[in-house]
């Protein structure tokens, strides 16, 4: 019944990433990491922001406090300030890493049952209700057998 | 929508319909369970999509003790070689050297230490065992971003040509060397 | 209070939930009344022993009990004496004795408080109920048993995660695992329903306080969980849309419908075996949820330490527990009684709207959690499911969801017009016609637009009923006074908790909104954020009980004015070798104002600190919105009409349709 110290139910939103990177420094810890046009700024923060953060939970680069994670950063900045495309960027990424690494999952026919959820679940839940609502009313029960009838009496009397 | 669309067989159906897929689900997660048990499934493995292309381009700087290699090194290969990356700092990598010191003399391995002083790279290799042919220095961790490293250690089979055969993020074990990597690597020899 | 006390008392709390599982149903199918009476004396009794065993785990954390190898593997004789207690249930081994501990609650809750129900129901609730408790507890024995002892025993404990070592934390597993355990009841109801054969309007209003009991811990439990995240993560984040998250969100949507649901068995008699089957399903979402995120597939933490086995008997469990009630759901709902029909415009149609949008959300966020392992196992292919992709689904849906709610309580039952709906509703358009305007000239994004736009249409559609109800400036206010005296509680309690959906949403729109910059100071350099002026002051040393920190001082002013001094600090927790942040937060409910210490740069003689400094607009309100919305529910369950007019079943049927 061996536990690890750190072992913690799964409950606690979070905290297993957490787990996994004992320090808790921050995002981007280093303001030198940052471009200093503030408009590309703002596009490698969106462009990383789709990227996921290949050792943790669901967390971006952008906010992942792990090594490679700010490596990763440090790469999407370097693209951006040579004048890359969006595109061109993320591509260079899933050239690598594989469709893991985008955290919106592209469309394709593995993930058609993903994206088309959404429109599937609401498109079920109308027919369904549609289909129980207008049907003829459910015919009247049949009449009580004679066991039925028997029992019944039986019953209501000892009540 | 059908004429008698309260037909009880239909309704039972619908009704059965919530088992099924729960059955579907659970069936699922079973095969998922056993298969980690058995190591044939691994929730974590990310794929990275490096199997069957060329190494990427890459130049890296010697390694104490060893030297270090290029793409065009391993390229210029007639041979297949398992190229490993490692790190002082990284707990798996300490169990899985006495492994790859076993297969050191089946099959040459080329290490990259990854995001590690040269020091602190040096005497890992040196209280483990040397198993590198040749040891490369990835300082900054910008040619594991090519390989599609996630983390170490991770292993690949660079077959002739520098073609990538094979890949694993998981520490190497005896059972993979004698079912996966030796068998490819054969094949690849000839 | 020693270990083998509290084992003694789990084996035996597992012999008595056994004997709760079986012998009240012969009792019940035999109409025997001294095996059903067994029922409620059991269901309190496994309670007693579990709350003795839970009480010997305290104790052996309190007072130092290394021999008990859960203790010494998360505590340490330094550690404060409220995490030495909350310590219990920060880990695997006590989270699922507390886990079986709210259950036997919830048992003995029916037992208690159950005594208007027809006694054959009761019987089989608490059964159900019992043979829940006896799997979890026979897991907790032979899998995951917390009074193992280790020999010889160490001298001190290894110590618990400093992360854990946090109030609002301390307290959120207790109330997160209330709301999911609470749902067993709804579930037990359900099980019941199917094996008796007989769902009606008084089941409906049997189950519903009990649903809405765990849907309000639920609330809470989500909300602190999101609130812990924000102060503890450091960089302002609320939800991340991760597995263990989702794991939750599940069960509250099905749970949110469930709500829904069963007032229209109660009042119309019709939904009803949708009704059962949300009962079963949102139970079962949250026991696969909590179970299934232990099991490891749904993590992908290299460090998490997972035990296949485990969840190989958890795997089991779930099996038997979901696929037996859904088995009996398929074989018994088809002969349950259809309900009426209704037209769709009309309070029921609306609420089927409600169910759908609610389901077809859960559905996708399910899809999402769900897709990455059966991707992999499947096609061998791995993908990610994060935030844009949550972001670009759910939102569509909710949307919708929002605007009919703000419908839904104005319209009548059975048939009903839209336009003296609408006629009523029209000032509550107009503002949120204005807010449209004015949020699309604030924010210029789509989104957040419409989701303000959205969530004032909720808050002023639901002042507007209540102000419909109260004939308010339309009768002299002493009479509108006396009108909301008499109207019921629970009609408060709905508007409160849509009011607070809506407040929800206007703070994640808000935070949208947020602007953070991350600077590199030395002491006495300002910054500017968001029109305030920030300076680092101070940087001092302090000691705490188990750590040392660094304190930080910042004094944010605007316009010269001082509005507040911020103290962050990093703490660095020696017997873990850890260090954590300590978030510094004013906030003034418009807006927070958040302040993170980072690194030390530079030598000791001119030291720098990167600072991140984030400014947070409304970002209170999410919360706050939360707790209104659990507040509602609560404030519906004092109704007294839950309390008091507990009604007569229909007295024909119980017999014909048993077997």
């Amino acid at each position: 019944m061996k536990t690890h110290p750190l072992r913690r139910g799964g409950l606690i939103a979070l905290l297993a990433c957490l787990l996994f990177a004992p320090l808790v420094a921050l995002a981007v810890d280093d303001p030198s990491e940052m471009l200093p046009d503030p408009a590309q700024e703002q596009r490698a923060e969106a462009i990383g922001a789709q990227l996921r953060c290949l050792v943790c939970q669901n967390e971006s680069i952008e906010d992942s406090s792990a090594d490679l994670a700010r490596d990763l950063r440090h790469v999407v900045r370097e693209h951006v300030a040579k004048g890359e495309s969006n595109q061109q960027i993320m591509d260079w990424m899933v050239n690598r890493y594989g469709n893991f690494i985008r955290l919106k999952p592209p469309f394709t026919i593995g993930t058609l049952l993903l994206w088309v959820m959404p429109l599937l679940a609401l498109c079920i839940g109308i027919g369904i209700a549609w289909w129980t609502f207008r049907r003829p009313r459910a015919p009247v029960p049949p009449p009580l057998s004679d066991e039925e009838r028997r029992r019944l009496s039986d019953l209501t009397e000892t009540r | 929508m059908s004429e008698q669309p309260s037909s009880p067989t239909r309704r039972r159906l619908l009704m059965a319909a919530p088992l099924v897929v729960a059955g579907g689900v659970g069936v699922g997660f079973w095969r998922m369970l056993s298969g980690m048990t058995k190591g044939s499934f691994d929730p974590h493995d990310i794929h990275a999509p490096a199997l069957n292309r060329p190494v990427p381009d890459f130049a890296l700087p010697d390694q104490a003790p060893g030297t270090g290699f290029s793409a065009a090194d391993l390229r210029g290969l007639k041979a297949p070689v398992l190229v490993n990356y490692f790190a002082s700092w990284c707990i798996p990598c300490v169990a899985e050297m006495p492994v790859l010191n076993v297969l050191k003399d089946r099959l040459p391995i080329w290490g990259i230490a990854y995001k590690d002083k040269p020091e602190h790279a040096l005497g890992f290799v040196q209280r483990a065992g040397n198993p590198y042919a040749r040891i490369a220095s990835d300082h900054d961790g910008l040619a594991a971003i090519d390989w599609g490293v996630s983390g170490v250690p991770e292993t690949f089979l660079v077959g002739p040509g520098g073609i990538i055969r094979w890949h694993t993020a998981s520490p190497i074990t005896e059972a993979m060397i004698t079912n996966t990597i030796m068998p490819l690597a054969d094949s690849l020899k000839q | 209070m020693n270990p083998e006390l509290g084992n003694f008392a789990l084996a035996l709390a597992c012999c008595m939930a056994a004997g709760q599982a079986i012998l009240p149903l012969i009792g019940a199918s035999r109409r025997d009344a001294r095996l059903m009476a067994l029922a409620p004396a059991l269901a309190v009794g496994q309670m007693i022993a579990l709350i003795t065993s839970f009480a010997c785990l305290i104790h052996a954390a309190i007072t130092n009990d290394f021999s008990v190898q859960n203790v010494a593997a998360n505590s340490a004789v330094s550690k404060p004496l409220l995490y030495k207690i909350t310590g219990v249930w920060g880990n695997h081994e006590g989270s699922v004795l507390l886990w079986a501990m709210i259950l036997s609650m919830c048992g003995g809750a029916v037992a208690l408080f159950g005594r208007n129900l027809p006694s054959a129901l009761q019987a089989r609730v608490i059964a159900v109920l019992g043979g829940v408790a006896a799997g979890f507890e026979l897991f907790c024995l032979t899998t995951s048993n917390p009074f193992a002892r280790v020999w010889p025993a160490p001298m001190d404990g290894q110590g618990m995660n400093p992360l854990l070592q946090d109030p609002g934390l301390a307290f959120h597993p207790p109330i997160l695992y209330t709301g999911y355990v609470g749902f067993a009841v709804p579930f037990a109801f359900a099980i019941a329903a199917l094996i008796e054969g007989r769902v009606d309007a008084a089941w409906g209003r049997w189950v519903r306080p009990w649903a809405v009991a765990a849907w309000c811990f639920l609330t809470c439990g989500i909300a602190m969980g999101s609130w812990w995240s924000y102060y503890v993560l450091g960089w302002g984040g609320y939800w991340f849309w991760d597995p263990v998250e989702n794991a939750s969100l599940i069960p509250w949507l099905t749970g949110t419908a469930l709500v829904h649901s069963a007032i229209v068995v109660e009042k119309r008699e019709a939904l009803k075996i949708w009704t059962v089957l949300l009962a079963i399903g949102t139970f079962s979402f949250s026991l696969s949820g909590t179970f299934l995120v232990r099991s490891g597939i749904l993590n992908s933490v290299h460090a998490f330490a997972n035990d296949p086995a485990r969840g190989v008997f958890i795997l089991g469990l779930l099996a038997l527990v979901i696929g037996g009630s859904l088995l009996l759901f398929a074989i018994r709902a088809p002969q349950l009684t259809a309900g009426g029909l209704f037209a769709p415009v009309s309070r029921e149609g609306l609420l089927v709207l409600n169910n759908i949008l609610l389901c077809s959300i859960c559905a996708v966020v399910l899809t999402g959690t769900m897709y990455p392992p059966f991707m992999s196992l499947l096609f061998g292919k791995t993908i990610s499911v994060g935030k844009p992709f949550f972001d670009a689904t759910t939102i569509p849906l909710a949307i919708p969801l929002m605007v009919f709610m703000g419908f839904g309580p104005m319209m009548p039952w059975k048939r009903a017009q839209m336009w003296p709906v609408l006629r009523r509703l029209w000032w509550a358009a107009c503002v949120t016609a204005v807010a449209l305007v004015v949020a699309t000239f604030q924010i210029r994004e789509i989104l957040p637009v419409l989701a303000t736009a959205t969530a004032v249409w909720v808050i002023c559609s639901s002042a507007a009923d209540i102000a419909e109800r109260l004939r308010l400036f339309r009768q002299p206010l002493g009479q509108s006074w006396q009108r909301a005296r008499s109207l019921p509680r629970a009609v408060f309690g709905a508007a409160l908790a849509h009011a607070g959906v809506g407040i929800v949403v206007l703070g994640i729109a808000g935070m949208s909104q947020a602007a953070h910059r991350i600077v590199e100071v030395h002491v006495g350099q300002s910054e500017m954020l968001a029109g305030d002026s920030w300076t680092l002051t101070d940087v001092k040393p302090a000691e705490g009980p188990n750590y040392t920190a660094l304190v930080a001082t910042i004094e944010v002013r605007h316009n010269g004015r001082l509005i507040t001094t911020l103290h962050p600090s990093k703490r660095t927790f020696a017997s873990q070798h850890q260090t954590t942040t300590e978030v510094a937060i004013h906030t003034n409910l418009m807006a927070d104002i958040y302040g993170v210490l980072g690194d030390k740069h530079g030598d000791d003689a001119n030291p720098t600190y990167v600072l991140r400094l984030h400014y947070n607009p409304l970002a209170p309100w999410m919360w706050l919105g939360g707790l209104i919305m659990a507040f509602g529910g609560a404030l519906s369950l004092s109704d007294r009409r839950v309390r008091v007019g507990a009604p007569r079943r229909a007295k024909t049927v119980d017999v014909v349709v048993v077997q």
